[in-house]
């Protein structure tokens, strides 16, 4: 905090008491921290911990009430993301801001302070992807790219502005592992030329591959600064959550021989057009107990397989979807539901939950058919306020009350909210799309956890995720879904971490893949 | 806030008003005084404002239940036409008849005579996703034309004089008063039932909620297991139905029949009525007050200050546009920049 002055004037980036209150909540207080030139900085903290507000401010989204920011050792105002890129500030965020239907080089010209003629940017664009050895074609269409070369779209166009100091958040979350790997050379590349880099991730194992130097936040406050390097992902994850971390603990097995309970044979779909994926006669068998993993990069059929089996798109036929033996294809979400089966998409707002809603309007959108929630129609208020009030309290969902509306939860938050609504009716099978996404690391095991012991009640759980560490961490077996079709599920003992990445690369990372088949 | 702008754009409506028809050559204060006080100010008006007031808050819970859902019927007009003219088609069958059970008939009559006329959209919107702003609006014009047709045709009272008019309603098939000599009809204490009513269904059953969820996320809604398309059919089919059911009780009790003036517009303002009511049931109550007290100070200004009858009109569109511009505004802060927009990052 107070470092002496030569070692300010030496930083690229330099916070001194900054804060930030929003009405009722103290976002940022007396945050001091510093970025050095050419270092990759971790920023780490919990959802809610005000990662978000810092990184806002530091990119000029918001203003700190309090604090100085300084520059290469200058105090500067930072109004407006423009007056941050104008100082070299460059920022990825976790969600892209690309249109599908238009080219890569349209996208990058589109985000882009000056006007520069599409000749010149092409070729600025070109010697940067040379440079870095990054595979994109400036003229393809964005939707039929990957995630991770959508990622570079986003890299590139902060890298053309020259940036002194490249802000990424979470940029790994949707990532292969090979593409990943990509990422992080094309990082230490960028940082080996003096470019500094704030990296914002959950993911400790990366920081530690990555970061030399991390701020950890703890509700608004910097609780320690460490050397990722050096410290283990464990000692970090703790001073991040505050609390010791608990392992996944497997309760041992209900001794129940192996009951196909949710079995999916033969399932055609076509996508909804015009970005939607074809799902190719899809088979598999969740069994009483288990765990099964469906990984696979984004796009690539998985929010198509969840609408086919929450019933919200019906299957052609009856059989394609059964449970405990019932044919269930042709019944509505509400149905399938009733009969036990539950499903949680990706997206919280406006699918999962109606951010405009109560918490408790939000238990009647799914909770209503298994639980007396609303017999003979009549919306029991008292019986859905006390549902809401269980499983805020038993997920820990920091809130106000079952009248707090859903979308003034933090993302995280809202999660847990969901998942524990869907958990908290013991449904026969669950089936959860990225359950811990934007989830922080302490609410991220308690979801896990809380998956577990529901299979361990003898209900089948199928996670479909893009994160593979949380698939190896969780599933007991594992199949990989690309471009519609879905690989024979194997345990996950004994499965190699390439030969996965490889699957869920198929043609959608053609170049990824086939560099690493080369290597 | 949300609950504040139907009252400054009230305020701002008799504001500009009085600027607008002071401008133009009027006594603008005493015009605004006698639209929007001397209703409300003069106890011998208060009937006259419940029994102007029901058919609009009827219609506008039927089209608040719409809206919440997305649903958008502009064609009310032509609904409370069309359930005027099913509950007279009704009343001109039964004239010669006696018994308690001709005016409910009637009043289901108007029920389902409004509602077909909805299903018309309702099944073009579910089957073919033909917008029923369109359609709604478009077959009101039809229902109108209709009506002419009947008048001066096929339902001509005979004994006329060759009015363009239907026979006058028996006894039996007028609305009775809620009390001995009382202008208010018993479509006004009904239009209060249906307002608890829709409260009630909106705020506490399923079958409100799913209107609610539709209307604000589709895609949770179709993952809670409710059927968009049904819930266009119910609020298409209430809406015609509530609209058919106000045209009815409007031809059974002020007017007595029908004639080639019943078309007055209640369709259209009701819209107004909706809005202003923040489309929630009990808000559309006072919200068809307001307008109630345009109608009837709008004659009242016709008499004592000489203000044209459009003007009642042009008070309602002017409510309606600031309305609308206070809710952009309380919603949505104006920013002005130079150059050109750049993509939000």
């Amino acid at each position: 905090m107070t470092q002496p002055p030569d070692e300010t004037a030496s930083l690229r980036l330099a916070l001194a008491h900054v804060s930030k209150s929003f009405p009722g909540v103290k976002a940022n207080q007396d945050i001091s921290f510093g970025v050095r030139p050419g270092e990759i900085h971790a920023l780490l903290g919990e959802n809610g911990a005000g990662k978000s507000t810092l990184v806002k401010i530091i990119y000029g989204v918001q203003r700190a009430d309090e604090g100085e920011i300084r520059w290469d050792g200058h105090p500067v105002e930072i109004p407006s993301p423009k007056a941050a890129r104008k100082l070299g500030i460059g920022m990825v965020f976790q969600h892209f801001s690309l249109f599908d239907g238009m080219t890569v080089l349209e996208n990058i010209a589109l985000g882009l302070d000056e006007k520069v003629p599409a000749e010149e940017l092409k070729r600025r664009i070109k010697a940067i992807l040379d440079s870095y050895s990054l595979p994109l074609d400036p003229d393809r269409e964005v939707h039929t790219l990957s995630v991770g070369e959508r990622q570079r779209i986003e890299i590139v166009r902060c890298l053309l502005q020259k940036p002194k100091l490249l802000i990424m958040d979470e940029p790994t979350s949707v990532l292969t592992p090979q593409e990943v790997e990509r990422l992080f050379d094309t990082l230490r590349q960028i940082a080996a030329e003096g470019c500094s880099i704030l990296y914002i991730s959950h993911k400790l194992h990366e920081i530690k591959a990555l970061c030399s130097a991390a701020t950890i936040l703890r509700a608004g406050r910097v609780v320690a600064t460490c050397d990722p390097r050096t410290e283990s992902t464990r000692r970090m994850a703790e001073l991040m959550i505050g609390a010791e971390l608990k392992s996944i603990e497997r309760p041992a097995g209900t001794g129940e021989a192996r009951r196909a309970r949710l079995v999916v044979s033969g399932l055609n779909m076509p996508g909804e057009p015009p970005f939607g994926t074809d799902l190719k006669t899809i088979g598999f068998t969740a069994y009483a107990g288990e765990i099964l993993g469906i990984a696979g990069v984004a796009g690539n059929g998985q929010a198509e397989l969840l609408l086919a089996l929450s019933g919200e798109r019906r299957t052609a036929s009856n059989d394609a979807v059964k449970l405990d033996g019932q044919a269930l294809g042709h019944a509505d979400a509400g149905r399938r539901r009733a009969a036990g089966l539950a499903c949680v998409p990706e997206e919280r707002n406006g699918h999962a939950a109606v951010p405009d809603f109560s918490l408790a309007d939000n238990v009647v959108l799914t909770a209503r058919h298994r639980l007396p929630l609303a017999p003979s129609g009549l919306i029991r208020q008292g019986a859905v306020d006390a549902y809401a009030r269980e499983v805020i309290q038993r997920f820990d969902v920091r809130t106000t009350g079952p009248a707090a509306l859903a979308g003034a939860l933090s993302g995280g938050n809202l999660q847990k909210f969901i998942m524990g609504r869907e958990i908290g009716q013991n449904p026969e099978v669950l089936v959860v799309e990225q359950p811990t996404w934007g989830v922080d690391a302490g609410a991220a095991a308690a979801i896990r956890q809380a998956l577990v012991d529901l299979a361990a009640r003898g209900s089948a759980i199928v996670v479909i995720s893009q994160d593979l560490d949380e698939l190896l961490e969780l599933a007991d077996r594992l199949c990989v879904i690309n471009e519609g079709r879905l690989s024979e599920a194997r345990p996950v003992a004994g499965l190699k971490l390439e030969e996965i990445g490889l699957l869920m690369g198929g043609v959608h990372g053609e170049a990824v893949a086939a560099d690493h088949a080369h290597a | 806030m949300l609950y504040l702008s139907p009252l400054i754009a009230i305020a701002l409506t008799m504001l500009t008003g009085m600027l607008v028809f002071s401008a133009i050559g009027y006594d603008g204060f005493h015009a605004v005084k006698a639209i929007f006080l001397t209703p409300l100010l003069e106890p011998q008006r208060w009937a006259d404002l419940g029994v102007k007031a029901a058919p609009l808050v009827i219609i506008a819970l039927g089209l608040a239940i719409g809206f919440r859902a997305n649903v958008w019927n502009i064609g009310a007009e032509g609904q409370y036409v069309m359930g005027a003219i099913a509950g007279t088609g009704v009343a001109l069958l039964t004239h010669d008849m006696t018994g308690w059970w001709i005016l409910p008939a009637m009043a289901l009559a108007g029920v389902i005579g409004g509602a077909a006329w909805a299903a018309i959209p309702a099944f073009l919107k579910v089957r073919l996703q033909v917008s029923e702003i369109l359609t709604s609006l478009m077959l009101s014009y039809v229902a109108v034309q209709f009506l002419y047709y009947l008048v001066r045709g096929p339902w001509k009272d005979p004994d006329g004089f060759n009015f363009p008019q239907t026979k006058m309603f028996s006894g039996d098939q007028v609305l009775p008063a809620i009390a001995e000599g009382s202008l208010v009809h018993l479509g006004v204490p009904v239009a209060l039932l249906l307002a608890l009513t829709a409260w009630f269904v909106l705020g506490r059953t399923v079958a409100g909620y799913a209107v609610r969820v539709v209307g604000r996320a589709p895609a949770a809604a179709r993952h809670g297991g409710f059927d968009a398309n049904r819930i266009t059919w119910a609020a298409l089919l209430a809406s015609g139905g509530l609209a058919g059911l106000a045209g009815l009780f409007e031809a059974a009790g002020p007017f007595g029949q029908l004639t080639p003036q019943f078309p007055v517009g209640y369709g259209f303002t009701a819209i107004i009525v909706a809005f202003l009511g923040r489309l929630s049931p009990i808000g559309i109550v006072f919200g068809g007050l307001v307008l109630a007290v345009t109608y009837v100070g709008g004659e009242i200004a016709q008499s004592t200050v000489r203000l044209p009858q459009a003007a009642t009109g042009m008070f309602q569109a002017m409510l309606l546009f600031f309305l609308l511009a206070t809710d952009v505004l309380v919603r949505w802060r104006l920013a002005f920049r130079r150059g050109h927009a750049k993509v939000a990052p």
